[in-house]
């Protein structure tokens, strides 16, 4: 269970990566700030209360390993590293601009922390299972956590992947699926149904639950329950709000990949800014 | 060719995976549901925990594979060639050849000798498709001798490498004792001056054999196995075009995308000098006995000295 100091520091830091998303996306002026904003606190969760990191040591044998299957979003991932301290928080101005390591989607050769380049939909999941079979073989203790976008789930990669996990009973595996409920063409009920997310994975094999992706105590309960479980692996499904936490962005297919203009970006940074004086003041 | 053994390079590859698991820990190898045509089953038999079906689901072998290599492990994934490079093509482009992964994919029932199953099985786009990755090295050996060779070179390789092998089987052509096999280094089988036959594959038994019918019509012919397609050997090829001022190329491909083509735009650029390409032309395959089909599609000696003769004439 988390402390409320706890909570309240993952609060804070939640902000600061959501400022993070706008900040890059403004500069380079393209990318995706819809589902890094909403997955930005289950991002801020992984890197700052669950995996076992040293940010000092990238490339640390034992860490916890974290594949973000859903690409795109690599705007919150890379706010969470520079925050966690694996660079500079001032490069992620540099997001998508030539000699950048920060790429449109994440490569895990050019920028410490990534541990695997992904950004074509459906693949990150399988690489996600075959680290897990790998700690696995090794005998080490570490844990590997996939995040999908719903959307993702359209790919018939996924549920490959998803059997192979749950038939080689990777419960060191934990699948979170980002469930927005927007996709680039629209809502993903129109554009091509996954639901229902939770039946589908237990079908396939996988413990899964359903929680408010914006809930730090439900996030922490989710994985606490992921980790207990044995034999099979957990599946995380987050009911959240495309571009949460910016007004005009939430529940907006258009702000998939679009970035603000000044203004825009002005409003969004005054409106983070607000929320997180409010945190810190709680 | 000395004792007319014949194997196919798909049990070359069974076997000398198994045996080279014995030296290396690292090596595991993942299979779709076709172990038993890949040859992969005698390595299964050797290190059952070590061998990873992952069902007919090659798009996630693949990034299961990518996953392994991370951790360490040396992954061979396994399927035909149709399977590894066709289907999975964007998962080896995207999550083994972007980041450079230690993945090796080992890909048997390339090429239109796959027989009976028809055109759906006969890949021949396999060396067009893995060649334009940047970075992927494409292996394709003559016979038994070189892909137990390109097996262990592959593994001893740091980073993503494609290798093709055979249904069928094919000549011997390599003394064991005497072969040795380096990655990027194309091999010159028999001398000659009035033309090269540039040669990958089962091609490169033909193309010894069209050396043969060529003499005795006085044409010397110098025959040069590339077994590898990428990094193509610029020297041994350009020395060839100096030297016999023709070549013909020999593979069991499309004449599109591969080796040919390969040898014609670093000929076009560097030493132009006619080329003939012996190839399957730009058609689908079909169903037949492998030898049958071998000679229907004109990837037998015959053609290939027929191309070599008619060359030659053309341009005396």
């Amino acid at each position: 269970m988390l402390t409320q100091e706890e909570k309240k520091r993952l609060q804070v830091l939640a902000c600061k990566v959501r400022m993070g998303v706008v900040e890059g996306t403004f500069h380079a002026k393209s990318g995706h700030p819809g589902g890094s904003l909403s997955a930005a606190d289950v991002i801020t969760y992984l890197y700052f209360q669950e995996m076992n990191l040293d940010p000092s040591n990238p490339r640390w044998e034992d860490r916890d390993r974290f594949v973000l299957s859903k690409g795109h979003c690599a705007p919150a991932l890379y706010a969470a590293l520079a925050y966690r301290g694996y660079f500079p928080v001032e490069e992620l101005q540099t997001l998508r601009q030539i000699g950048s390591r920060l790429q449109g989607h994440p490569n895990m050769n050019l920028t410490p922390g990534i541990d695997m380049s992904t950004g074509s939909l459906g693949q990150g999941i399988s690489t996600a299972a075959g680290m897990a079979l790998g700690a696995k073989k090794l005998g080490k203790a570490l844990r590997v956590y996939a995040l999908l976008g719903d959307g993702e789930l359209q790919e018939g990669q996924v549920w490959e992947a998803m059997m192979f996990a749950a038939h080689n009973r990777l419960d060191n595996l934990t699948v979170i699926v980002d469930n927005n409920g927007l996709q680039i063409d629209g809502p993903v009920e129109k554009v091509m149904s996954p639901y229902p997310i939770q039946e589908k994975l237990e079908a396939f094999g996988l413990f899964a639950q359903t929680v408010d992706g914006h809930d730090f105590d439900a996030l922490d309960r989710a994985f606490a329950a992921a980790r207990e479980r044995k034999g099979q692996p957990s599946a995380i499904v987050m009911k959240t709000t495309k571009g949460k936490g910016v007004s005009f962005m939430e529940g907006q297919a258009g702000w998939h990949g679009k970035a603000p203009n000044a203004e825009q970006y002005k409003t969004a940074m005054d409106e983070l800014s607000a929320a997180l004086a409010k945190v810190e003041a709680m | 060719m000395a004792d007319g053994k014949k194997i196919a390079t798909r049990d070359s590859y069974g076997e000398s995976i198994r045996d080279l698991a014995a030296e290396h820990e690292d090596i595991l190898v993942l299979d779709a549901d076709l172990a038993g045509a890949t040859k992969t089953a005698v390595f299964q038999k050797a290190w059952p925990d070590r061998h990873i079906d992952c069902g007919i689901a090659e798009a996630d072998m693949i990034g299961v594979g990518a996953g392994l290599s991370t951790m360490g492990f040396v992954p061979f994934c396994s399927s035909f060639a149709m399977f590894a490079a066709g289907r999975a093509f964007e998962q080896v482009r995207n999550t083994v050849g972007y980041p450079h992964l230690n993945v090796k994919i080992c890909a048997t029932h390339g090429g239109i000798s796959v027989g009976e199953d028809g055109a759906s099985h006969q890949c021949c786009e396999d060396f067009a498709l893995m060649r334009t990755i940047p970075g992927m090295v494409v292996l394709s050996p003559a016979d038994d001798v070189e892909a137990r060779a390109a097996v262990r070179a592959a593994y001893e390789h740091v980073g993503p490498v494609y290798i093709r092998f055979g249904r069928a089987a094919v000549p011997v052509i390599h003394d064991p004792a005497a072969f040795s096999f380096a990655i990027g280094q194309a091999e010159v089988l028999r001398e000659g001056r009035d033309v090269a036959l540039v040669a990958t594959g089962l091609m490169v038994a033909e193309a010894l054999q069209a050396a043969e019918a060529l003499a005795e019509k006085g044409i010397s012919a110098r025959v040069i196995n590339v077994c590898t397609i990428k990094p193509l050997d610029r020297e041994t090829i350009l020395a060839a075009a100096r030297d016999c001022g023709r070549i013909v190329t020999c593979e069991e491909h499309s004449v599109i995308g591969g080796l040919g083509e390969a040898v014609c735009s670093l000929l076009a650029e560097t030493c132009p000098v006619p080329v003939r390409r012996v190839g399957v032309e730009d058609v689908f395959g079909h169903s037949g006995p492998a030898g049958d089909l071998l000679r229907q599609f004109g990837l037998s000696a015959e053609h290939v000295a027929q191309a070599a003769e008619k060359l030659v004439q053309e341009t005396a």
